[in-house]
């Protein structure tokens, strides 16, 4: 992997971040880097919009009503959740069940936490939405060197439309992982604050099992600083429209992310990731890995990888792909990277997504050894998701996720 | 004994240019303990054959039979053939991302024994067909052929070959790709395999060279979809001296 691998390169013009949300309507959150987009020559040039310049605001009124022609919005069934985009949401703490962990507190914290907004900020309608409506955020702080772990169960939000809040913050040098995990009902939109300190090491898994009726629209803003490590692990198996979008900012030099990610989407089922990672400091390493299955009529599922390398970001290292395996007729998986580099000193940058159907002459393999067509396709299927779940490094989970992936295949068996 | 007899097979292939026939009346009786091998230029139709016992769905059966001791081959699915005891030990063995040699394994013989091996027995078993095989252990947790070389999936094949204790085994070009070490400790293979379990073999081959190692009851000389000639293992040294072309001859020239 060295920068000549790099599939696009777009020596985008820098813009700096903006540090107040822009408010007239003409700065609305559209277009997408690595398209170029020109003016029609009356008002001169028009600098591509690198990623890091989309709009952002907390405040739900600043963004236009969703059409569903947005960047951000153009993949997702957007008619079947205006009640988290238009509506009020409930902002009310909620109930949670948790395995306590030593030295790592979980709490309400109010609006007024230091922390909140320090990861990131809303980019469209329904982050914003939520992010006016919480009347407490819940705060889960990790310190402590020695590794631990520690799941924050919701299991009965019900079908209130929601707004959440969380932060999730790892002290400098600590060590975690945490686990958000989400069964039962919701119709929920939330945004998720990431902080890691210097040389922290954490492990954030956010695990959606749902019921098949959930909605679940959510931000992740992370945030990394100096040396320190975050994995970032998206599991969505449950519920009818989930879209989890996670946005890295690598702020510190040396900083490093893995995001992995893994969904199967069974019929009718929307599964969505918009994952963003922002090189901004030298020396920055990150890797993106999502695998996704798909089976049943109208199973869909949405990957875009938006990787930037910012100008501060010398010597930094990046490598994102998504694959996807097809498992009937019938499914639609969009896979969409993007890559921007806007500094020449880079250590390897590219990206990598196929979407393929199954391997006829691999599943002729097994068959011949005895295995039965069942068994194979989930031998196969098994197979290709497991090598993110290996990378998840809680065996736990990995035991649990094998499981429920198990799940996931004697369901479609049944369809 | 057992016994498995393809007759009258006409088998072809959908192709851009339409259907393609490929076996022309191919009929062969292998009884158990019994090797035969297959020797044909490249093209003949020998792979097909294999692939036709074995079931690939790509494969069209016009017309014949496949019976096993009896029963109707071609009316089997691919996975009920292996569990009546055939197996095909491929020309090129495919990949299988995420799925070890190890757990393959234990599904093929689970599937194929109808219950699961008993753990420590089967341990050793794979342990040593490996060793024999001279396999390194490391294989055992890497993922079905990939990454493998040409040779180790050779040998990964004739593992299973071991493991699964067929009846009847297909080998397609095992021999090609391996260098003279390999096809030693391959053809060993075979041939412990044949002193265990007594299954029949139809060797499918382009050079005598392993025929010095796996001694062949039958050689088929296998031209244009059909068997063109047969005899004991002397045709093979004939063939090697003298190539195909007279059996080439009449089929060209139309
Ligand atoms: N899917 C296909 N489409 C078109 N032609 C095919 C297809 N499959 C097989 N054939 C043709 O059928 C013929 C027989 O192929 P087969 O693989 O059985 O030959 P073979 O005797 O095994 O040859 P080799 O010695 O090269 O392995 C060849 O001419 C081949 O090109
Ligand atoms: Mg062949």
């Amino acid at each position: 992997m060295s920068a000549a691998s790099a599939l696009s390169k777009s020596a985008s013009k820098t813009v700096p971040e903006p540090s107040t949300p822009a408010t007239s309507a003409s700065t609305l959150p559209v277009g997408q880097h690595g398209i170029k987009e020109h003016s029609d020559g009356r008002f001169g040039y028009v600098p591509v919009q690198t990623r890091s310049d989309r709009f952002k605001s907390v405040n739900v009124a600043d963004f236009q009503a969703v059409t569903g022609r947005e960047a951000v919005w153009k993949h997702s069934p957007v008619a079947k959740f205006t009640d988290l985009t238009a509506g009020d949401l409930d902002g009310s703490r909620y109930l949670i069940e948790l395995t306590p962990s030593a030295a790592i507190s979980v709490e309400w914290v109010p609006r007024t936490d230091a922390r909140i907004g320090t990861a990131g900020l809303p980019e469209e309608r329904a982050a914003a939405n939520a992010w006016g409506v919480f009347d407490d955020a819940l705060a889960i702080t990790v310190s402590g060197e020695e590794a631990k772990e520690i799941t924050v169960t919701r299991s009965a939000l019900g079908n209130t439309a929601r707004g959440a809040h969380t932060i999730i913050e790892a002290k400098p040098f600590s060590q975690a992982t945490v686990i958000l995990a989400n069964t039962g009902d919701a119709r929920l939109s939330e945004n998720v604050e990431i902080i890691l300190g210097e040389s922290a090491n954490l492990t954030v898994v956010s695990l959606q099992e749902w019921d098949d009726s959930a909605v679940h629209l959510a931000n992740h803003f992370a945030s990394i600083g100096r040396d320190a490590r975050l994995k970032h692990v998206v599991v969505s198996l449950g519920g009818s429209i989930v879209r989890v979008n996670p946005s890295v900012r690598l702020a510190g030099p040396g900083s490093d992310t893995l995001l992995l990610g893994l969904y199967f989407a069974d019929a009718g089922q929307h599964l969505e990731q918009q994952v963003y990672v922002f090189h901004d400091a030298p020396k920055s390493r990150s890797r993106v890995n999502y695998k996704g299955a798909l089976q049943g009529q109208d199973a869909r599922t949405v990957w875009i990888g938006d990787v930037l390398i910012g100008n501060k970001a010398a010597g930094t290292d990046s490598y994102e792909q998504n694959r996807n395996l097809v498992l009937s007729e019938g499914t639609r998986a969009d896979s969409i990277p993007n890559l921007e580099i806007e500094t020449g000193d880079i250590v390897g940058a590219g990206h990598a997504s196929a979407t393929g159907r199954f391997d006829d002459e691999q599943l002729f393999y097994l068959q011949s050894r005895g295995i039965t067509e069942k068994e194979a396709r989930r031998l196969v299927v098994r197979g290709f998701l497991t090598e993110v779940v290996q990378q998840i490094g809680s065996p736990e989970l990995e035991a649990r996720l094998q499981l429920a992936i198990e799940a996931e295949l004697i369901g479609t068996d049944d369809k | 004994m057992s016994v498995l007899e393809i007759k009258d097979l006409h088998v072809s292939v959908e192709t851009d240019q339409g259907t393609k026939q490929i076996l022309r009346g191919v009929n062969l009786t292998i009884n158990e303990g019994e090797i035969h091998a297959i020797m044909g230029p490249n093209g003949s139709g020998k792979s097909t054959l294999a692939y036709t016992i074995a079931g690939h769905p790509k494969y069209h059966v016009e017309s014949g039979s496949i019976l096993l001791d009896g029963a109707e081959v071609l009316k089997m699915t691919v996975d009920a053939r292996a569990r009546a005891g055939l197996f095909l030990a491929m020309q090129y063995p495919v990949e299988i991302p995420g799925v070890t040699v190890t757990n393959f394994l234990r599904t093929a013989k689970t599937a194929i024994e109808g219950e699961a091996p008993p753990i420590r027995t089967w341990i050793k078993d794979v342990r040593q067909s490996m060793t024999n095989l001279r396999m390194d252990k490391t294989f055992a947790e890497r993922n079905v052929n990939e990454g493998f070389s040409g040779g180790e999936k050779k040998r990964n094949e004739i593992l299973q070959l071991e493991l699964l204790k067929p009846k009847f085994a297909v080998l397609d070009e095992t021999d090609s790709g391996l260098d003279v070490d390999a096809l030693k400790i391959v053809s060993e293979g075979v041939n412990r395999a044949k002193a265990n379990t007594g299954l029949g073999l139809l060797l499918i081959t382009h050079y005598t060279r392993i025929l010095r190692y796996i001694h062949p009851d039958f050689v088929h000389v296998f031209v244009n979809g059909r068997i063109a000639e047969q005899g004991g293992s002397e045709l093979a040294d004939r063939l090697e001296d003298e190539g195909y072309d007279r059996f080439l001859v009449p089929s060209n020239v139309g």
